[in-house]
């Protein structure tokens, strides 16, 4: 409130003086802070002063509804804390504000920030600021280099409206990144955004532990495994099950859901992806352009993405990293639980569960079942060659391959007297088989031929087959002659 | 004291990648002690607490003593723990007041190269990753007594693992030529052009400590930076 009394003179004349005093004396540095005087006194202009309210993940600060830029103050302190990483497994995180992500910074396209960073005294060591969302030199980097126990200032004016990612830019640069030095910084455009009924900051990182998955303990950061881009963890919002259970991201059906999507890296691209929604809108890189109707959208390492859609039926929707391993094996899982009435005509949910029987839901007669549909000869050659395999599967055994037959046990059917006498009643031995004593070709047999099961085509073939096999006397056996022959000459 | 013997070594930071020379030189066992530094302080009001000048240390100076003439409550469990919270100048002066310098880069980086049993520990992955996994914890509420800490090759205790410390020149990787040259200028301020320009990028950790000493000023004070002296070895000065 006091600020907001402060006339522009003083104003001007206090960024001065606190530029000289944090700068260091050399002439260009010098020169800088005269920049800020001049221009300030040339363009006279009054900017409200506002104090930004920053939030934690996954809150994301209210939606500006000023209509005018404003001086807006940002005041971020760099923290180095040991925290969950996952169950059982602690890391000393580098934060900006206390947890990873740090936090969520929201101003108005045109907007002037002044941005202090502040590194905590406990702090081992010196950090500063990369905003993407800065036109200028480092991103701030070069104007935030800030030793424990320091706080440096600079500022900006929000010259593009998107959604940025920040992160500590201090060698080893990927060191700080890899121990969760980024956040996000949305720019609104002039406009605003359009309305929607939540909204929510996630953000993927990469983490790299020197024992594997799950490893319990304080965990060191592991340089082999970053340099190979091999991570131990991808999780959204520094831990594995931080939107998980308790912590999920929560809406009700028919609510639109806005989601702030940025990925720290420091290495790997993020396949963002929620299981079961598609999304209606995406701000690809947090630009502009919206795209529509898309599944998976890429969020690169030090990228964002802005993803809008409704929620139409209640369910837990899974937010992943589609690159899958991460998801089930990494930990890159969240999750939004919509409540509300079930829609069944957009989604049913189960409606039946049942035995699945590949064969089909009546009872089989397993020899039929498992014959294919009988091929049906059209000509006698036909005849003969599909009786040739219907003889080498069913008769062969017993009366051998040339018909021969085996002297006292099976009798023969080439040259059978037996046979060529009669056909029919050959028939009705194969359709019902034979027990008892026969003679063929002046030998006595006292055998049993089985029943065949086997239709009357195959009949027909296979007696067609052997009527023109070893000496008989030739001719075709049609099916209906089968027909007959069964019903007369029964056994 | 501890001799360096005279050697090379090649910094993180240098386009050519030319070996530095290091003559023999002597350092501080330890680090500079809160005990010593009470002594000293005692002898010398002028810097104690309240009479420092702001120029010459920030307003965090001493600020974990209890006084100008005592350390206070947690005077037993620190006496022997690395003095923290002094500026450039005050380390200065008491490496003078013995004697003394304070240690320049080189010097300072030549000898924390060394390993337990090597001098040289340029290419040994398992000692930078001891440096990582210091770098990477918070600071402890007690600093351990210098005795516990690491000792290396020349039997120097806690060069890795116990605080940063001041060195005369911190702040010559920082120096930049001027402002109208091209960009390439300021490359080792900053994240990229430093890390591409790296003489060996396997000694990652390395950049740590630069990047610590590039974020100081003179009167700065810090938890967790401390400081020991140096002295130019006497056999050397002679051979010149």
């Amino acid at each position: 409130m006091k600020r907001l009394s402060i006339t522009q003179t003083v104003q001007t004349l206090a960024i001065a003086i606190y530029c000289a005093g944090i700068l260091s004396s050399c002439s260009t540095k010098t020169t800088e802070a005269e920049k800020v005087l001049t221009s300030g006194t040339a363009t006279p202009k009054e900017l409200p002063v506002l104090e930004a309210q920053l939030t934690d993940a996954p809150n994301v600060p209210a939606p500006i509804t000023r209509k005018h830029a404003a001086k807006v103050v940002v005041r971020l302190e760099v923290t180095e804390v040991v925290k969950k990483l996952a169950d059982g497994v602690d890391y000393t995180f580098w934060t900006f504000g206390g947890s990873v992500p740090g936090k969520f910074i929201r101003i108005r396209q045109n907007d002037e920030v002044e941005f202090h960073l502040m590194n905590h005294p406990d702090s081992k060591n010196p950090h500063n600021i990369d905003l993407h969302a800065v036109t200028g030199q480092g991103g701030g980097a070069a104007s935030t280099f800030t030793a424990p126990g320091h706080e440096t200032v600079f500022s900006f004016k929000a010259l593009n409206p998107g959604l940025y990612v920040y992160h500590c830019a201090t060698a080893p640069v990927g060191m700080h990144i890899a121990n969760g030095m980024y956040g996000l910084i949305l720019v609104e455009p002039e406009e605003g955004l359009p309305a929607v009924d939540k909204e929510y900051y996630v953000m993927q990182g990469d983490f790299y532990t020197k024992g594997g998955f799950g490893d319990a303990g304080l965990q060191p950061f592991d340089m082999g495994k970053a340099l190979n881009e091999d991570p131990t963890y991808v999780v959204f919002n520094g831990s594995v099950g931080a939107l998980n259970g308790e912590n999920a991201l929560t809406a009700k059906t028919g609510e639109t859901v806005r989601l702030f999507v940025g990925n720290g890296g420091p290495n790997l691209v993020s396949s963002f992806h929620v299981i079961g929604e598609i999304f209606d809108k995406v701000y690809t890189e947090g630009g502009s352009k919206a795209n529509e109707n898309v599944q998976t959208t890429l969020v690169p390492a030090g990228g964002a993405a802005i993803t809008e859609f409704k929620t139409d039926v209640p369910g837990s929707y899974i937010l992943v990293d589609h690159s899958i391993f991460r998801a089930f094996n990494k930990g890159a899982l969240g999750m939004l639980k919509v409540e509300g009435p079930e829609n069944k005509d957009i989604y049913s949910g189960q409606i039946l569960d049942k035995i699945y029987l590949p064969e089909g839901a009546t009872i089989q007669e397993m020899p039929l079942a498992k014959a294919p549909a009988a091929p049906v000869a059209a000509n006698k050659d036909q005849r003969l060659a599909l009786g040739k395999t219907v003889f080498a599967q069913n008769c062969q055994a017993c009366h051998q391959a040339e018909g021969q037959g085996i002297k006292g046990a099976f009798p023969p059917l080439a040259k059978s007297d037996y046979l060529n006498a009669n056909v029919d009643r050959a028939i009705g031995v194969i359709a019902h088989g034979l027990e008892g004593q026969i003679k063929v070709n002046g030998e006595l047999y006292n055998s049993t031929m089985p029943k065949l099961k086997l239709t009357d085509e195959e009949i027909a073939n296979v007696m067609t087959f052997v009527l023109n096999s070893w000496g008989n006397k030739g001719g075709e056996v049609t099916t209906q002659q089968v027909a007959k022959a069964k019903a007369s000459n029964k056994h | 004291m501890a001799t360096i013997k005279s050697g090379t070594f090649v910094p993180l930071y240098g386009a050519d990648k030319a070996p530095v020379p290091v003559k023999a030189f002597l350092l501080d066992t330890y680090p500079v002690t809160n005990a010593e530094f009470l002594a000293f302080v005692k002898q010398n009001p002028q810097w104690q607490k309240s009479k420092v000048k702001r120029l010459f240390a920030d307003q965090n100076y001493l600020r974990h003593w209890a006084s100008d003439e005592s350390i206070g409550a947690d005077a037993a469990k620190i006496s022997n723990s690395p003095i923290v919270n002094v500026s450039w100048f005050a380390a200065k002066a008491y490496c003078e007041c013995q004697g003394k310098r304070l240690p320049s880069v080189n010097e300072w980086e030549y000898a924390a190269l060394a390993s337990e049993s090597k001098a040289d520990a340029t290419n040994d992955e398992r000692f930078y990753q001891r440096s990582l996994e210091w770098y990477s914890q918070p600071n402890p509420q007690y600093l351990p007594p210098v005795q516990k800490s690491f000792r290396n090759y020349y039997g120097v205790y806690g060069m890795i693992g116990l605080v940063w410390e001041w060195t005369s020149d911190y702040n010559s990787a920082m120096l930049v030529d001027d402002a109208r040259s091209t960009g390439s200028s300021d490359q080792q301020q900053f994240c990229g052009s430093g890390a591409s320009n790296a003489s060996n990028v396997k000694n990652y950790v390395a950049f740590m400590r630069y990047a610590f000493r590039s974020s100081l000023k003179a009167n700065y004070t810090v938890a967790n930076l401390g400081f020991r002296c140096a002295q130019s070895s006497k056999v050397s000065v002679a051979q010149k």
